[in-house]
Parts: C-alpha cells; structure tokens; sequence
C-alpha cells in the first residue's frame, strides 16, 4: 500500500511531500494524475500545495472539479485518510470536505516564514502522539492563508474539537488562530503549514515527521 | 435557440475582512482623491448563454454562480441576464 500524491496543473510542492514520504520516510510513494481516478492500492492521499489550475478564479476553485477529486471523495467516505496541505486544504474547502475558506492575508503580503503552532486537539490520529499546547515549528509559504469561516461554522468546530492546529502568534489574521482543521470524522486533515519542508534534517528540523508518519499508521 | 447576455457581480460578504480593497483605498488617499470612503473589490463575469427561454437561461447561471463563480462561505453574488441583440 501507497501514499498518493495529487497532481494538479500548477503544483508544485508534490515533489517535496514525495521526497519526505518516500526519501525520509522510506513509505511507498505514488503522484496521482488529476485526470485519473483509480486509487488502486492506494492508502493514503496527500493533496500538495502549489498553484493548481493556476489559482484561477479562487485558489481551489477548479481543482475541485479535477476527476481524481471525484474518486478522493469516495476515499474519504471510506474513512482513509487525506492530507491537503496548504493549496491542498484550499482545494478540500471548496469541496466541502472541511468547512470554511482561506482567504487573502490580513496583512498585504504574501508570508514565507517558520512559525510556532500549538496542538489544539488530540482528538484525531493525526496528533495523538503530542500534548494538548504541545508547541513545535513548521514553515508557512502562503498569500492566501487566512482561515475564515462564519461564528456557527466556528462553533461547531470547537463542539466537534475540530480546530487541530493553531499559530502561537497569528500570522495572516485567521480566525481563532486556526492554522489547519479536520472534519468531523477525523480522517481528512487541513493544513497550511508545511509538515513535508520540516522532514529532512540537513533542511531545518523534522517537527513535520509525526504528522505524516500518520499517513500509513 | 435564443442566447443571453449575463453578468454576475461577485463581491466579499460585508462581514469578510477585504485587505485588497483596503490597499487600494489607502492609494486612493495617495493619487490625491480625497473623501473615498469605502473601497471593496470584487469580480464582474460576463458571459453569453445559449438557452430555451431567459428564465431556463437564469437558472442555470443561478446555479453557475453558487457552485462555481462564487463561493458562498466567503462571497455574495448578483446577476443580470438580458437577451443578446
């Protein structure tokens, strides 16, 4: 069994993702086409970050509509798991397989930094290896991060305990700091941080292992 | 079949923080425009659409707009469809 990585027109960390899946990782790689829609002997999908479809219209917008998109929805209702990280939780908002949307930063720039994030919920596999306000640092690379959802949709993912990460020190205006979300189900997880830069030692830190580590456990 | 002219207005729900827009009010102060109040951006579609009749024509760009042009978490939306001379 597979890790999977999309790959949509306009992405462009899916040779990342792979080089700490596969490189440090030592998990079976595979890049799924967007035109595909076989996910045979496939485990687990990563949805890279990137430009697909070239942001157009809405970063996501179109990627939505991408085949392979048609047969991760399936995926998903099986209860295997997809990480969509960065463009990738983008993507998974406007399917509708995590609530709210990301959205121009509050602050005029586009941010490429490392930032401390804080765990916020152990509920999901995804951090049960941390403590609750357990603090480590990922890379954040993003124009369009700021995570906006309507004060129901917040509430209900603060009943669901939803809101998995959260940034130490806002960077883009978020709405409760929330820097990556699952769904209710747990098995699809929303990133903006990137777990796949924060793999290789000789690049800065491994504080991303865990989180993809938990992509075939 | 009779074709349509359309525009679809999409602008950010009022309670959406709009950073663009705010950027360009703030050069607007810059130009030496005085007395700008609000600045919002938004996006204006202009399509054309083959359809049976204008209300047939409305319902597919209602739907156009809501799934596609527009995301509703974050974006209002309008319409306007006339038929094409």
């Amino acid at each position: 069994m597979a890790i999977g990585i999309v790959v949509f027109p306009g992405s462009n960390c899916d040779r990342d993702v792979r080089w700490a899946t596969e490189g440090c990782l030592g998990y079976p790689t595979r890049f799924l086409w967007h035109e595909t829609r076989d996910l045979t002997g496939i485990e687990a999908i990563v949805l890279p970050g990137g430009f697909s479809y070239g942001d157009y219209l809405r970063c996501g917008a179109i990627a939505r509509f991408a085949p392979v998109l048609q047969s991760i929805v399936d995926f998903v209702g099986e209860g295997r798991k997809v990480l969509g990280i960065c463009n990738g939780f983008q993507v998974l908002t406007e399917l509708g397989l995590l609530p709210g949307a990301l959205i121009k930063n509050r602050d005029l720039h586009f941010i490429c930094d490392n930032t401390l994030l804080k765990v916020s919920s152990r509920r999901t596999g995804w951090f049960s290896e941390r403590q609750i306000g357990e603090e480590f640092s990922l890379p954040i690379a993003h124009g369009e991060g700021r995570y906006h959802c309507s004060d129901e949709t917040l509430l209900q993912l603060q009943e669901d305990d939803s809101i998995a990460l959260r940034y130490v020190s806002n960077p883009n205006g978020s709405v409760a700091d929330i820097a990556g979300v699952t769904n209710k189900e747990g098995n699809v997880l929303g990133l903006m941080p990137h777990p796949e830069r924060a793999c290789d030692p000789i690049t800065g830190g491994i504080d991303g292992r865990t989180i993809l580590e938990t992509l075939l456990t | 079949m009779p074709n349509f002219q359309a525009q679809v207005l999409v602008s950010l729900r009022p309670s959406v923080l709009d950073p663009a827009g705010e950027a360009a009010k703030s050069a607007s102060n810059r130009l030496g425009v005085p007395g700008i109040k609000k600045l919002r951006i938004g996006k204006s579609i202009a399509l054309e659409i083959e359809a049976p009749n204008e209300s047939e024509a409305k319902k597919r760009l209602e739907l156009l707009a809501d799934r596609l042009l527009a995301n509703p978490v974050i974006e209002d939306w309008s319409l306007e469809v006339k038929p094409s001379l």
